[in-house]
Formats: C-alpha cells, structure tokens, sequence
C-alpha cells in the first residue's frame, strides 16, 4: 500500500517525477475554475448536496452543494460557530443530517456509521486530540490498520492466524513512527506525551488505516510553532502520497500556505471557496470575519445623510397606506 | 499462638474455599466488562443467579441431567447479557450501569414471589441438585481430610479443585485475549470509544461480546456457589456481591489478568482472619465485651475491609498488581 512507499512514489503523479508535481496537479485542475460557491470540480473525490442540521433552533449546517478535488488539499475555515466541525461529524457519520445526501467516489454515506465510513477509506482526527491514554504509542498505531483478522474474538484465540499480520503491522507503525519522529516513545504511554505529539501520533495512526480521505480538525491548534512547521510539511505528504486532505484552520498563514482550494462557511452557509488568494479579497468573507461595515468609518456627514433617507422613508410609508406600490425598498442602502 | 495460627488457618480455608471462587469469577467477568472495556455492570451477581439457578431448577424441577442444566445457567446469562446491552450499549456508559443494577435486584425479587414458587421454590429455594456433580470425585467424598491444618469434606475439596481450574482457565482465556489484537480494541474502547469508531471499529459489537464473556464468567461464578452451598436461594444472591467482587478487584489491580483472583483470595482472607481473630480476642478478655460484643463481628470485619481499602486507595491506587505510572495518566 502507499503508506509504505517513500513520499513521491505516489499514485496521483502521473508523470512520476520530483515530489512538487501532484501538487501542480492539483492546483493546475482547479486555477480555471470560478471562484463561485457550489463550483463544480473536475475530479470530486467528496460531493455534498443539500446537507442540513439543526439544533432546535439553530441551522448549524446548511450546506446546498459542496465538492471537493481529489488528491488536493481543501482548507475549511470560518469564524467560530460556523459549523465546519458539525459539517466534519455529518461527513464521517459521527452525526446524522435532518436532509440532504453526501457521497465518496460515487457512493452515498447517508445512514453509514462512523465505522463504515472509515473503512471506505474517509479518517478523519479531533479537534480535542484523542490519544488513548493508557495504551503505548505503538498499540494507538496497531489500532489503526484495517482488516486486523485478530480483531475478532474467536481468530483472537489463536494467534498464528494473525502473529504474520501483526508484525507486518508492527513493521508499518514503526515506518511512519519514524516519520513522525515518535519512534523513540513507542513503548510509552500515550497519556505521557506533549500535546503537540498526541496531535502528531492521531496524524500517524489515521495514517495507519491507508485512508483516501483525510480529515483534520484544526491539526495545528495548541501546537508550538516549530512542531507547526513539522505538521505542515507531514499534511503536503498525505497530498503527495494522493490522498484528498480536507482541514479546519484557523491561522491563515497556514491556510494560504498549504491549501490548493480553501472553503469558508459562516453561520452554517458556504459563503465563499476559491484558491487561497482569492480569499483574503472576497468581501463576503472579509464581512463574515470583521463585519459588514469595518471599512467605512461613519462620518457625521453621512449618519446625517443615513438618518435623512430613513426619516423621508418612514414619511412615505405613512403618506401611503394603500399597498402595492413598488418602490419602497429604494433608497435604504448604505 | 496456637489459636493465632488456628485463625489462620481457618483463614487460609477461607482464601482457598468456594466462596473465594465465587467472587474471584465474578470479578474476573467484571475485569473484562470493567477493567478492561471500560463497562459499568453492577448487576454481576444476577448473571450468577441465573448460572445457579440454571442448575437448580433443571436438575430439581425438570429433571434433567446435571451437565444440561449447566448450559441452561450459561445460556441464560448470554441472553441476560444480550438483553441488557441490546438497548444500553449505543448510549452513554451510566445507562448500562442503571439497567444493571435494577435488573439485578428486580431478578432477586421476582424469584423469591409468590408466583415464582412453581419453579423457583420461593425463598426457600431449591437443593440437592449437586449429586451428579459430587459423585464425579475421585475421592471419598463423605470422609473428612486434614489439610494446613484445617478439616476439609470430600465434596469441598472436589468443588474447590474444579472451581479453581475454572478459575485458571478463566485467566488464561483473559490473558490470550487481552495480549491480542481483540483486547488491543477493547482497551482502546475504555480510553475513547470515538476515536476507535473512527478508525473503523465497530464498537458496540465489541462491547457486546465483553458484557457476554462477562456475564459467561458471572453464571460460572454462581454455578461455583450453589455447588458448593448445595442449595439455591434468592437472597443468597443479593446485589452486595457485585460490590465485593468490585472491591476484590480493586484491590487485586483492575485490568491485570490475575488482579480478581489475588484480589478475592485476599478479601475472603481478611473477612474471616478478622471474624475469627476478633472473636478470639474477645473470648480471651483482651477487647473488654462492654467494647466489642462477638455478636457486632460479623459487622465490624466488613468495616475493617472498608478501612483497609480506603488505606489502599490512599497508599496504592493500583491495586496489588497494578501499574502505578498507568492510573496516574489519569490524574494529569
């Protein structure tokens, strides 16, 4: 499987060459595209239609159609209680929507338990690191392969039906310990570790499972700037190695920095989604993060002018008070 | 010094007799529920009434052969297992605890009624339902043996060897299980049920097969007890059990294979060395009888047990065989 291979013996590189071409490939499919929400993709490994959850009262999610480039790095980002986590947990069955469908290449997750949905191969990490305490860093791994045959209870009994497996397992853990430079802990406890290096290991043990999807809740949250750096080069990896990553971020430096197609959501709506540059100019996003009129500071001038308009309004409205008249929403904007 | 070493002796007896087989089984299923999933059952000693009972009421009332009514007992704890956890295992780890605890009791209740009485001889139950089973011992069991220096019935000694070779395979069952990929899973599941659905596990089976073995080892531990007692009652199971077999766990160190084992031979030792070490302190006058009467011992040695694992909780959290590095994870 990928995961064994050195990074740029990946399959997404057609040309096979140095490690910076799959990432052109990505960016290169999706630069002609509009910057339009809902765009479709050339090649979309995820597609959601029409997704919403609420709460009681609150839409936490309504998402009309979302796709995401296969083999491309999607950042998610949003203010706060935008929903980008909910959107994460209806994705990978953690939550159920009240409508709509969501498929993976083709088929639909609707219904799926979060154990079906991973073993399509869609991982995804917490935004609150669950590293397993009381387990050694190299058992978290071993959890993390699929298709264990002494996962089962009875075939557990005898071990030769799975000692081959296990230590082929073990070889494979040990590989991408490496990588994450955690092979000198791997027989301590996983409770012990940094917070920096539970975020590393949860990386590594989804990785274990040889996934197609990576899903990142906030990766980089809580982590010292020189482990960042590390995290980010181990996320272009997975881009390398073919997998789709899909993350939620909050610093923009590493948004701009790694992803090939960034997506914004605030108040549970996809308001925005384009290449990284062209984030920063949209005005929807720039209004859903400062508010709408963070550039233009009211002068008394125009609170006057403002303040005019409304007050010739409200005179109309009482003048007229036969309806049908058409006009009245003339003359209120800014 | 000779009524010291009587005590014991009489003691050791204790460690080694039915009694300590009974919780060392019940703690060895709620080891696995408990220690090692992470699964709260406090109604283990219903899964014992139904292994007791299983027996008793096949051999006593049905007629049937005595090894037939032992699969009837471990049956009826699967189904036990299986109804309890149908409806509880999806939610949040107290609701299996709740079940647990009223079916329990609700259980003792309904086979000690009135209507019960047809198949369950009321509260005053059912016996002679071991003969089968005593006859299979390779030794004279109405002659009485001498052994450590206490006196032991042939029918004791044969149910104590059988009960402790259940309680050796019990743990080496445990032990193949927990050092393979199975346990690996099931350990995971108590640290963080989420992060194992997440990586491809379906946990609820999981879970379910613990709470079954669980159950398995609970209706063993009853079958153990009414063997040995050679009668079945109702309220010889009352849900106190649970707890001491809980207790007996902790002391012996949760989720270590033999931690309920020591764990129960320590507690019975230590509930009968007080009851008969007290008793003999007040016979010989050194607790004055205006302090201590021998009628209030049989209270005060389950205070000494409470006292003594308070001390133990303090000094040493993990228990005998317990990893002190490990429960303090929890503390950070």
């Amino acid at each position: 499987m990928p995961a064994d291979l050195p990074p740029h013996g990946a399959t997404a590189s057609g040309a096979g060459t140095t490690g910076a071409a799959p990432q052109r490939l990505a960016q290169a499919a999706l630069r002609d595209l509009p910057w339009e929400v809902g765009v479709p993709k050339p090649d979309a490994a995820v597609v959601v239609d029409g997704v919403t959850r609420t709460f009681g009262g609150l839409t936490a999610v309504s998402v009309d159609h979302l796709e995401i480039q296969r083999g491309g790095i999607t950042g998610l980002i949003g203010p706060n209680g935008a929903g980008k986590t909910t959107l994460f947990n209806l994705l990978t069955g953690f939550d159920q929507p009240d409508t709509g469908t969501w498929s993976f290449n083709g088929q639909s997750l609707g219904k799926m338990s979060p154990h079906q949905v991973a073993r399509l191969g869609v991982v995804r990490t917490f935004q609150l690191t669950k590293a397993l305490s009381r387990l050694t860093v190299l058992q978290n791994m071993l959890l993390g392969a699929q298709g264990q045959r002494g996962e089962s209870f009875f075939r557990a009994l005898v071990p030769g039906t799975w000692r081959a497996q296990e230590k082929a397992n073990t070889e494979k853990a040990m590989d991408l310990l490496q990588r994450f430079k955690l092979d000198a802990k791997k027989d301590d406890f996983a409770g012990i570790l940094s917070g920096g290096q539970r975020k590393l290991l949860e990386m590594a043990r989804a990785l274990m499972s040889d996934p197609q999807v990576v899903m990142l809740d906030e990766p980089m949250a809580g982590v010292n700037p020189a482990l960042t750096q590390s995290l980010l080069g181990h996320v272009k990896d997975l881009r390398e190695e073919g997998m789709t990553v899909i993350f939620v971020e909050h610093d923009m430096d590493v948004v701009r920095d790694i992803s090939d197609w960034v997506v914004v959501m605030s108040a549970g709506k996809i308001i925005a989604e384009g290449p990284p540059e062209s984030i920063s100019q949209n005005q929807a996003v720039v209004d859903a993060y400062l508010g709408a009129h963070h550039d233009a500071p009211l002068t008394v001038e125009d609170e006057d002018r403002v303040l005019a308009e409304v007050e010739a309004e409200i005179a109309r409205e009482e003048h007229r008070d036969t309806p049908g008249s058409a006009d009245s929403s003339k003359g209120t904007g800014r | 010094m000779a009524d010291l070493l009587n005590a014991l002796a009489v003691a050791g007896k204790s460690a080694l007799g039915f009694q300590a087989i009974f919780f060392a089984l019940l703690a060895i299923g709620i080891n696995v529920q408990f220690g090692y999933a992470g699964l709260l059952n406090f109604g283990q000693i219903a899964f014992a009434m139904l292994g007791g009972f299983g027996i008793a009421i096949s051999v006593s009332k049905w007629g049937l052969p005595f090894w037939v009514g032992v699969l009837v007992g471990l049956a009826a704890a699967v189904v036990l297992a299986l109804l309890l956890g149908l409806p509880t295992l999806r939610l949040r780890a107290d609701y299996l605890a709740i079940a647990t605890i009223a079916t329990a009791e609700g259980l003792r209740l309904l086979f000690r009624s009135v209507s019960a009485t047809p198949v369950t001889n009321g509260t005053r139950g059912l016996s002679a339902f071991n003969t089968d089973f005593i006859a299979l011992a390779p030794w004279n069991t109405s002659q009485r043996y001498s052994i450590l220096g206490t006196s032991w019935s042939g029918g004791e000694l044969w149910v104590a060897l059988v009960g402790w070779i259940l309680v050796i395979l019990g743990s080496l069952l445990v032990f193949a299980l927990m050092r393979s990929p199975w346990g690996r899973v099931l350990k995971s599941i108590r640290e963080d049920e989420d992060a194992v659905r997440a990586l491809g596990k379906n946990v609820y089976v999981y879970k379910m097969q613990a709470l079954v073995l669980g159950g398995i080892f609970g209706a063993l531990g009853g079958m153990v007890y009414a063997v040995g007692t050679g009668s079945a009652v109702p309220d010889q199971y009352q849900n106190a059990n649970t707890f001491l077999a809980y207790a007996a766990l902790i002391l012996g160190g949760a989720a270590r294979v033999l931690g309920p084992v020591i764990g129960s031979m320590i507690l019975l030792f230590i509930l009968q060395f007080a009851d008969t070490g007290l008793r003999l302190l007040i016979s010989n006058g050194i607790i004055p009888e205006d302090l201590l009467s021998s009628t209030d011992v049989a209270q005060i040695r389950f205070v000494l047990v409470g006292l003594g694992l308070m001390l133990l909780l303090i000094f040493r959290p993990q228990g005998i065989f317990g990893d002190r590095r490990e429960v303090m994870l929890d503390a950070r």
